[in-house]
């Protein structure tokens, strides 16, 4: 079975090995295990696109195969990144707590760590209980579990109720970017129990590990080459059989499907379920990467970015969704990080760090307009063939 | 006439004033000459005192050079006079009486007295009383203010006396409040203070319920019998209004009952009583627990090392003996009851008032919302076109109203101006987009989604580069400041009132433009069948065009409307874009009343969620969201649905 669905996909044969050519010269350059030619913070650039390529597996999935336009994937991602994110905070906490009370004559009680590691987390907001969410923060599997679960469970709730009652289309899209404004503003507040608009950081710190961070980074950009594969393996999986075939019969006429017999609104359930959690994963591999989270994370302008990744690589094709990821973040991040050389016009300096946005927002008007296939299209005019089932 | 009048008050308030044909000014305050030479706060009160009390018509004149730091004492013979500094350096005296000239005098002749600001603060209070019935109402005015900011029970009869002969019907009602409101607080008569506080009840004034809190201020006495006092109330231990430790803490504050050892002195005691790293025989590493460390503390107490814990039994026994009550400090029990009475009456009517305040504000929210969505009814309720770069047109508007002030610096003309600049502006920014962008993809909406909103994320970038990202004023005409107050509860700005008005004309525009214009007719025409309508010899493309430009050019005008009390900001659009969306949705696609009631719902829910919990209005717009998350289940399709074949799909 499985030798049969990677010989129908060469693609992703051809994926998982560029891929892992990937990983292995970054692991060469890098300063961790490698020659030192690309810098540690860069090594983290690339990891975390990685994991942005993942969600944008996930959303090349729920939007470009079972056309659903979700504006709501990246509260899938912060959550994800908030549940590994109160272990790595509560863990390393409880080290310098720990380590901070010993040095007192009398040694610590269980409830004087306790209060300490409150009071270090929850200072901020003017708290030191732990709020009940934290029950489970000082579990590893626990949390782990908590990073597929409780996005999963989310989506499950929002989408049970969503497709329940047949919102589709754009009323879809609105509710979804109202449940993401709606998460982040809840995030905002300090009385949410995970520390407010401070969010929660020092994630790149590993509990109870002494490496380097050029080390650690590698560690992370070797997971989220990993999780990218799976989750790359898996989608294509899950696109190329008979599920595949109902989910982009939906995508193109949901009247017909349902006519047929198909339950839609399970199919649908599944797969907004399924990319949630993929979604969560993501997130939980971003983030301590990235060092921070907080509430801004998952505003609504996350996702439609994602959205906006994804249209230009190419919707409907999962190698499309990471080109355009990776292209459009990757040169995002030299545009916006100062790297691009001014324009002078003579009258007028050209700052990319100012018109990369504006240029960014009137590309994708162009590629809606003119190029729906994206960058994915391209390669379609390389390859000069079709894909018919992508049509 | 008016001179007369006010001599007439003079002489009633100072009833004395026979008094003054005998005695001269410089007599009382010979009189007085040492305790305003030594002129300290703790001293001089008699002799302002005396002052006032000679009744003599200059006095008035007197306080105020002496607390102007002019009055000058002779060194020769101690007499006191106001002195003018001449061209030569010396002093030309006048004496108080007659204002006579006395001559002149050497400033090393003379003394001045230069009174601290305690005794000028003195001075100040028992000037009050005449500038009561100064001829000068600012004057008059201003002596209210100073009683009411710290009112003295010497204040209340002068202040009484006052009121008989006011003339001006604006001081006399401030005189009058004041004096009900000092009867209650300072009469001697009991009878007087609780028909003062009846007359008032149920008043919605701030300075009724502050002048009634210090008259029903408490303060918690611990007894073992029933203390003789008028008692608020007795209070039960282990209630909400009294805690179990609450309680105890009382007790040792009152010195009845031992302190309780807590952790940290227990562990302190514990620390230095560490022997060879043992305690009482308990190894010291081994003390990493409560329990652990309870039980070596019982050790130090067995051997008269420490202070014995205090059990919880201990506690019950103690908490047993004795009774525990808040005790008004007012002794009259007929005047706390009143009080009472009064201060539940009033606030029974603030709780009235502020429910009619925040439906006002759920109005005025409401309102809000209603002018930012209704260009977007038209676009997407009647177009079904999702405009993204919606929000950036509401601050294109805004910003043009901005330019404009640049430009015209009288506001009133400005506003004039923008209105129809900015719907300009935008109504072409519309068309631009419609013929641009939208035209190519009416048939797929998700895309119009997408692409719109890369228009909007450009667009407001661009206004970032331009405007830079602070802040930008658009400044309300004159006319339109302040608030109307209707009491001291309830009021409404006047441009929240602008904007509900606004909504409304917007509303009836939308309406007459639907209903009653052949655009309008066109318009519904080729939303509900374009190619039956082209047929008929409409052209839907400029239809389209059209009916886009307008909803963006409604935008455009609530840009302006929107600015004039929120910021102008590049980003101000995107704060509104997805509560636009809501609201129409949450009405119903395709109907003006539909969005008027879901902006309605939006904003009256979103402000009940702040009166509940009003510390955060972030908590109300995470609820409302989940509100209408759970609303679109009920009513997918919103509050008004379209039925049959104009629904759609």
């Amino acid at each position: 079975m499985n030798r049969s669905f990677i010989a129908r996909n060469p693609s992703v044969l051809i994926f998982l090995a560029l891929l892992a050519l990937f990983t292995l010269v970054v692991t060469g350059l890098s300063e961790g295990f490698g020659i030192g030619f690309i810098s540690t913070s860069f090594v983290k650039v690339l990891g975390k696109t990685l994991c942005l390529c993942l969600i944008a597996i996930a959303m090349d999935l729920i939007w470009g195969y079972t056309g659903i336009l979700s504006l709501g994937h990246f509260a899938f991602f912060g959550l994800g990144g908030y549940m590994i994110g109160m272990w790595l905070m509560y863990e390393r906490t409880r080290q310098i707590v720990e380590n901070a009370l010993s040095e007192g004559v009398l040694p610590p009680t269980p409830e004087e760590i306790e209060t300490g590691i409150g009071n270090q987390i929850f200072g901020v907001v003017g708290s030191s209980d732990f709020p009940l969410i934290w029950a489970f923060a000082d579990s590893f599997v626990l949390q782990l579990a908590f990073v597929v679960l409780v996005p999963g469970i989310l989506a499950l709730v929002f989408g049970w109720l969503a497709f329940r009652s047949r919102v589709t289309g754009v009323y879809l899209s609105i509710l979804t970017q109202a449940m993401t404004l709606g998460l982040s503003l809840y995030l905002f507040q300090n009385a949410s129990g995970l520390r407010g608009n401070n969010g929660l950081s020092g994630l790149q710190n590993l509990p109870g590990v002494t490496a380097p961070q050029s080390v650690v980074s590698l560690w992370f950009f070797w997971a989220s080459a990993l999780a990218l594969a799976l989750g790359y393996l898996l989608v294509a999986w899950v696109v190329s059989g008979k599920f595949g075939s109902v989910i982009r019969g939906i995508r193109d006429n949901e009247a017909r499907v349902r006519f047929l017999g198909y339950s839609v609104e399970t199919y649908k359930l599944a797969v907004f379920t399924l990319t949630a959690c993929i979604s969560g994963i993501a997130g939980a591999l971003y983030y301590p990467q990235a060092g921070i989270i907080n509430p801004a994370e998952v505003a609504p302008i996350a996702s439609i970015y994602l959205a906006v990744w994804v249209a230009i690589g190419g919707r409907g094709r999962l190698y499309g969704a990471v080109i355009g990821t990776a292209f459009v973040s990757l040169v995002s991040s030299w545009f916006t990080g100062g790297q691009a050389p001014d324009v002078p016009l003579g009258f007028y300096t050209v700052k990319w760090v100012d018109w990369w946005l504006v240029l960014l927002g009137l590309s994708f008007v162009m590629v809606t307009l003119y190029a729906p296939k994206g960058i994915g299209g391209l390669i379609d005019l390389l390859k000069r063939k079709r894909k018919d089932a992508d049509a | 006439m008016k001179t007369l009048l006010l001599a007439l008050c003079f002489a009633l308030s100072l009833g004395h004033s026979a008094l003054a044909q005998t005695r001269s000014v410089q007599d009382v305050l010979q009189s007085q000459r040492a305790l305003i030479e030594e002129s300290s706060r703790r001293t001089i009160g008699p002799a302002i005192d005396a002052l006032v009390a000679s009744g003599l018509p200059q006095i008035q004149k007197v306080l105020e050079i002496w607390q102007a730091k002019d009055m000058w004492q002779r060194k020769a013979d101690g007499l006191f006079f106001t002195a003018t500094k001449e061209a030569d350096g010396t002093y030309r005296l006048r004496d108080f009486d007659q204002g006579a000239d006395v001559g002149t005098a050497a400033a090393s002749d003379l003394r001045q007295l230069k009174p601290n600001s305690g005794v000028r603060a003195m001075i100040a209070t028992a000037l009050v009383q005449f500038q009561l019935s100064d001829p000068d109402v600012a004057k008059r005015a201003d002596a209210l203010d100073s009683i009411a900011r710290d009112p003295e029970v010497a204040l209340l009869a002068p202040l009484r006396a006052s009121i008989k002969g006011e003339t001006d019907a604006d001081i006399l009602a401030r005189k009058t409040r004041l004096e009900r409101l000092m009867s209650m607080a300072y009469d001697s008569d009991v009878a007087t203070r609780v028909a003062a506080i009846n007359d008032m009840s149920g008043d919605l004034g701030v300075d009724f319920r502050a002048t009634l809190n210090p008259i029903l201020s408490v303060t918690r006495v611990v007894s073992k019998t029933r203390p003789e006092a008028n008692i608020a109330q007795k209070l039960i231990v282990g209630s909400d209004a009294l805690t179990r430790d609450a309680a105890y803490a009382l007790l040792v504050a009152a010195g009845d009952a031992p302190v309780e050892i807590t952790a940290d002195a227990r562990d302190a005691t514990l620390e230095a009583h560490i022997d060879g790293g043992r305690v009482a025989g308990f190894p010291a590493a081994q003390l990493s627990t409560e329990v652990a460390r309870d039980a070596a503390y019982d050790a130090l107490v067995a051997r008269d090392l420490a202070a014995p814990r205090v059990t919880q039994a201990d506690i019950d026994a103690s908490l047993a003996t004795y009774r525990f009550f808040d005790v008004y400090a007012e002794p009259s029990q007929a005047v706390t009851d009143a009080a009472e009475a009064a201060l539940a009456a009033s606030e029974t009517r603030v709780a009235i008032s502020q429910a009619a305040d925040l439906g006002l504000d759920a109005l005025s929210l409401a309102s809000i919302y209603f002018l930012a969505a209704i260009g977007l009814a038209i676009t997407f309720g009647v177009m079904g076109v999702i405009n993204m770069a919606h929000g950036e047109f509401i601050m294109m508007g805004a910003y043009t109203g901005y330019v404009v002030q640049m430009f015209v610096p009288n506001h009133t003309v400005s506003i004039l101006i923008s209105v129809p600049l900015a719907f300009a502006v935008t109504f072409a920014a519309g068309v631009a987009l419609e013929r641009l962008v939208v035209r190519w993809l009416y048939h797929r909406p998700l895309e119009t989604l997408l692409a719109t909103f890369g228009v909007s994320i450009a667009l407001q970038q661009l206004a970032k580069n331009i405007f830079g990202t602070q802040a930008r004023p658009l400044t309300s005409p004159p006319w339109l400041d302040g608030a109307w107050v209707i009491n001291d509860v309830v009021s409404i700005s006047y441009i929240r009132i602008a904007i509900f008005i606004l909504a409304l004309l917007f509303l009836a525009l939308f309406l007459f433009i639907m209903k009653r214009t052949r655009l309008g007719l066109e318009t519904r025409a080729v939303t509900q069948n374009p190619r039956m309508a082209a047929s008929m010899g409409i052209n839907p493309d400029r239809v389209n065009m059209l009916t886009f430009g307008l909803g963006s050019g409604i935008a455009g005008i609530a840009g302006v409307a929107i600015g004039l009390f929120a910021k102008v900001t590049s980003e101000m659009g995107s704060d509104y874009i997805v509560q636009s969306f809501m609201t129409v949705v949450v009405g119903g696609v395709g109907n003006i009343w539909g969005t008027l009631a879901g902006a309605a719902m939006i904003g009256g829910f979103q402000k009940g969620v702040e009166f509940l919990n009003p510390s955060n209005t972030l908590a109300a717009q995470t609820y409302m969201i989940i509100f209408i998350i759970i609303f679109i289940q009920f009513r997918p399709r919103g509050i008004i649905a379209l039925k049959g074949r104009a629904a759609g799909d």
